[in-house]
């Protein structure tokens, strides 16, 4: 319970610090709700790192559905010289999910030892 | 707390995120910051436009005086209603920063020297260029012009105010997706930028000199054989103003200096520019009269040829006031329409590309350059001092004297700190260019979008000086005319061919051609006017020398086609435009066909002799035909020239294309066959047999890759303006060339196509290769090429009041004032 928890919170802060602050508040979101719940270190992990593959993933996912993937074609081009917006998808939320991740983690290791 | 694991966590964290915002070198190019440019909500991602994007928005700005509504068609073009002339210009301002931003300011940053500072070190000697020709010195002096016309300087500050009304509201998520890719961000607008815009365009089209390498072919070639390599007017020429046209009387009369021919120039140089507008910049414009025309109303049709690029250098828009009607293409960095119509008439341009930037030698006193030479005593020196930022690395300084020669300060772009990439004499030249002159272009734009009539057509078009331009003219009334229009110089026969002597006034320029003795035709006898970049008369009768190298094929082809035509309606026009006719192979292949010399061919050789026989004369799509010529052709020149040119200085002129054509077209025989290294005296059969040799390897390789088809081998592509290959379209499906109507080259050739038929409710076609939106990620970023290149066009629509239910507005913004 509180890993589902905290893996929406963490993808609803993120979401929301998003909005109004740079890329890597994600770390400072993920943190926080890892210092605020409770979980041993690799639950708060993989919470984080599972909240922002999800966010990213699913955010622009639906924005290239939206987009026909023209751009993600392109774009996936550039970056990875193959055409495949599917991996592109892959790589955002894997970039977002790793710095989601540690961030819970050490925001998991600033509570006191159980 | 557990210390140390929350120190290694957090440390892992703290680089993940530096490593993420950081641009790595990655295979010589820098790479994005990952994290801000993969973060869907930073990132690219958020310029991946939904295909149902909603373009509806109620806008409030407290610049603006009245009303404006714009209504985007289902193309996304907008037809701008605005209560108040100026407001019009704030929206046009509003609408190209919002769908052109990036390309606005790199191409005033390209104008005004200042690449370096985002793309680094590699553009620095782009920038020197530029500032040492004197840009932002010719933007400077036209924008003090522009302010002092209180008209123009309202419809300039209107337009830079709703430029700036957009940046201001750009958040980093919604920054141009370029701006993101290369990590900077964009400045504020400014009437300086639209000048430097203009001079961009003066650059492209009215820079064109061949001085140094044209001094050097002087130097090493014989006075026949210059003569014949360089001439000064050609057989074959039809020029705009047809031939035996009187002429105004002459009212400057340039006079050579006395040593002339002793003195000018027996030198030689080694200098050249880093870079050139490219030579094929042209275009086709013409109008018939009613006369000519099915309906009985003019028609009127224009295509600059331009390098195409995405997003493209046109932007398509209606403004509407209750003082004008205007629709056509305009400038994204400049307000009015350029090439369009209103609801009396059509007006269109094609490039002028007479020699108007010449050089002079100066002579300083010392290497300090702070006294140079001038009639007899030293002057001294001002100094501009030029600080290049580069990114990455410490500013550049540069310092470029000018030196007063007779009415004009002129920079000495050449110097011993500054040759261009290979220059090696290190002698000091000044250039004395029209575009540092004044003017006001902006005025001729203003102005014709409003023209009634001749006469308005009139007083717009003196108004044009630099970039000169020959400006086509047709009116409902029934009227069409053309002017040969800009800020020529009167020259005497030979002045600017070559580098001149800057010592004294002799050499320097004597005064312009007057305006009313500038060529033109109104409601000519055949019923049409034209023009394609050809020379724009017959130097026998018009009194003042205006150079000597001007291409002459579409001009032949285009004038031999309107004067059979009758009859003629819109779709005629589009033929025409897209017409692959290929008029120079029509002259020469006769002369082909009669010395190749079949017997001593392989069977290899033989198959594509063949195919050149069977060959239409059409650069059309999936003709191989016309790719053996062509081939043929650019080869068979290099093999003629290329024994006297391994003896010439390095960086002299190569002949005129007509020369070689019209040399050998006058004398099989022609002088320049005959290889000089051989005691053999070669013939054009020789020759002819050499080239298919050496071409048939090629033409194997492409026929073996499946790409002998003309289009296929000429592969057109419309690059980003950036060069990256994945936002531009390759190998598009289009024939034509360089001497075809359809001017249509690898990366170059008719940027608007446009037909405007004058009926009563006007008749108007166009397409551009490109599409209304800048946003790589937009599906109107280049949703017009496929049309473009199947020679197919839209149908231009002229909204009136009245007609905003239309089904055709799909999005309506409104501005108000607030």
């Amino acid at each position: 319970m509180k890993f589902i928890a905290s893996l929406i919170l963490t993808a609803l802060l993120s979401f929301a610090a998003c909005l109004f602050l740079p890329w890597y508040s994600i770390a400072a979101a993920a943190f926080i709700v890892a210092a605020l719940i409770p979980q041993s270190p690799a639950k708060s992990f993989v919470a984080g790192f599972t909240a922002l593959l999800l966010l990213w993933g699913v955010l622009s996912f639906w924005i290239s559905s939206n987009n026909e993937h023209l751009l993600a074609h392109k774009v996936s081009i550039l970056l990875l010289k193959m055409d495949n917006p599917w991996i592109l998808i892959f790589a955002t939320a894997f970039i977002g999910a790793l710095v989601g991740g540690f961030a819970a983690l050490t925001g998991s290791f600033l509570r006191k030892n159980k | 707390m557990r210390i140390i694991p929350f120190i290694i966590s957090a440390a892992v964290t703290i680089a993940l995120i530096f490593a993420l915002n950081t641009s790595w070198k990655i295979g010589g190019v820098n790479s994005p910051l990952f994290g801000a440019f993969l973060s869907p909500q930073h990132g690219f991602w958020q310029n991946a436009e939904s295909t149902n994007e909603d373009y509806n928005a109620d806008l409030k700005f407290p610049q603006l005086t009245g009303k404006v509504n714009v209504y985007f068609d289902e193309r996304l073009v907008p037809h701008v209603f605005a209560e108040q002339e100026n407001d019009a210009y704030f929206v046009q301002g509003y609408l190209h920063a919002k769908f052109r931003l990036w390309q606005m300011e790199l191409q005033t940053h390209a104008a005004a020297g200042r690449a370096s500072e985002i793309i680094g070190e590699k553009a620095l000697n782009h920038d020197r260029e530029f500032r040492r020709l004197g840009m932002v010195y010719a933007a400077e002096i036209a924008e003090k012009e522009i302010e002092k016309d209180p008209v123009m300087k309202a419809e300039c500050d209107a337009y830079t105010a709703g430029v700036n009304a957009y940046i201001g509201t750009l958040t980093e998520s919604a920054l141009p997706l370029e701006y993101k890719l290369i990590g900077y961000k964009p400045e504020k607008w400014s009437n300086l930028k639209t000048a430097l815009f203009l001079k961009y365009m003066s650059y492209d089209l009215a820079a064109r000199e061949d001085d140094f390498e044209m001094t050097n072919a002087k130097s090493f070639f014989n006075a026949a054989d210059f003569a014949a390599l360089y001439p000064a007017i050609q057989d074959s020429l039809d020029p705009i103003i047809p031939k035996g046209t009187p002429f105004a009387p002459q009212k400057v009369f340039p006079k050579a200096p006395v040593n002339a021919d002793s003195v000018y120039l027996k030198n030689t140089v080694a200098a050249t520019e880093t870079e050139k507008p490219d030579p094929g910049n042209g275009s086709n414009n013409w109008a018939v009269s009613g006369k000519k025309t099915k309906s009985g109303a003019p028609i009127l049709c224009n295509d600059p040829h331009l390098s195409l690029n995405l997003p493209s250098l046109w932007y398509e828009m209606q403004l509407s006031t209750p003082q004008f009607n205007v629709y056509g293409v305009t400038f994204p960095g400049a307000p009015s329409v350029v090439i369009g119509f209103n609801d009396s008439c059509a007006f269109g341009v094609t490039n002028g590309g007479r020699d108007v930037r010449d050089y002079y030698e100066i002579t300083f006193k010392d290497d300090s350059r702070k006294e140079y030479l001038f009639n007899g005593t030293y002057h001294a020196t001002t100094f501009r001092i030029d600080t290049i930022k580069i990114k990455g690395q410490p500013d550049f300084i540069d310092s470029v004297a000018y030196v007063q020669l007779g009415n004009n300060l002129c920079p000495v772009m050449f110097d011993k700190s500054f040759g261009g990439v290979r220059m090696d004499n290190h002698k000091y030249y000044a250039v004395r260019w029209t575009a540092h002159d004044t003017s006001d272009e902006l005025k001729y734009f203003n102005l014709i979008n409003r023209a009634k009539n001749y006469t308005d057509y009139q007083a717009a078009a003196t108004n044009f000086h630099t970039p000169g331009q020959n400006c086509a003219f047709a009116c409902k009334n029934g009227d069409i005319a053309i002017r040969t229009q800009g800020d020529w110089p009167a020259k005497w026969k030979g002045q600017g061919d070559f580098v001149m002597p800057g010592t004294d006034t002799s050499y320097l320029w004597q005064g312009m051609i007057p305006q009313d003795e500038v060529p033109y035709q109104y409601n000519p006898e055949r019923g049409f006017i034209s023009s394609a970049n050809q020379k724009p008369v017959d130097d026998i009768t018009y009194p003042y020398y205006i150079g000597r190298n001007y291409p002459m094929y579409r001009g032949i082809e285009i004038n031999r086609k309107l004067s059979a035509m009758n009859n003629i309606t819109p779709q005629d026009m589009m033929a025409l435009q897209t017409d692959n006719y290929n008029a120079p192979a029509e002259m020469i292949m006769p002369l082909f066909i009669k010395n190749i010399n079949e017997a001593v061919l392989s069977s290899e050789e033989k198959k594509y002799v063949d195919m050149l026989k069977g060959w239409n004369l059409h650069n059309d799509v999936g003709s191989k035909g016309a790719t053996v010529f062509e081939t043929l052709w650019s080869n068979l020149q290099d093999t003629v020239y290329e024994d006297e040119f391994a003896k010439a200085p390095k960086n002299t002129m190569y002949p005129f294309e007509s020369s070689f054509m019209e040399g050998l077209l006058k004398d099989s025989a022609y002088k320049f066959l005959d290889d000089i290294n051989t005691t053999k005296k070669e013939t054009l059969a020789d020759e002819l047999t050499a080239v298919i040799k050496k071409i048939t390897p090629v033409l194997s390789k492409a026929e073996a890759e499946g790409r002998l088809e003309w289009e296929k081998f000429k592969s057109t592509h419309v690059d980003h303006l950036a060069k990256l290959p994945a936002f531009g379209r390759q190998h598009l499906p289009i024939g034509g060339g360089v001497h075809n109507i359809n001017a249509t080259k690898e990366t170059h050739g008719p940027s608007w196509r446009m037909v405007i038929s004058l009926t009563a409710s006007t008749e108007a076609y166009g397409v551009y290769p490109g599409g209304q939106s800048g946003n790589p990620g937009s599906k109107f970023y280049d949703n017009f090429i496929d049309q473009w290149a199947a020679g197919k066009y839209f149908s231009l629509w002229m909204m009136t009041k009245g007609e905003e239910k239309d089904a055709k507005v799909k999005w309506t913004m409104s501005f108000n004032k607030g």
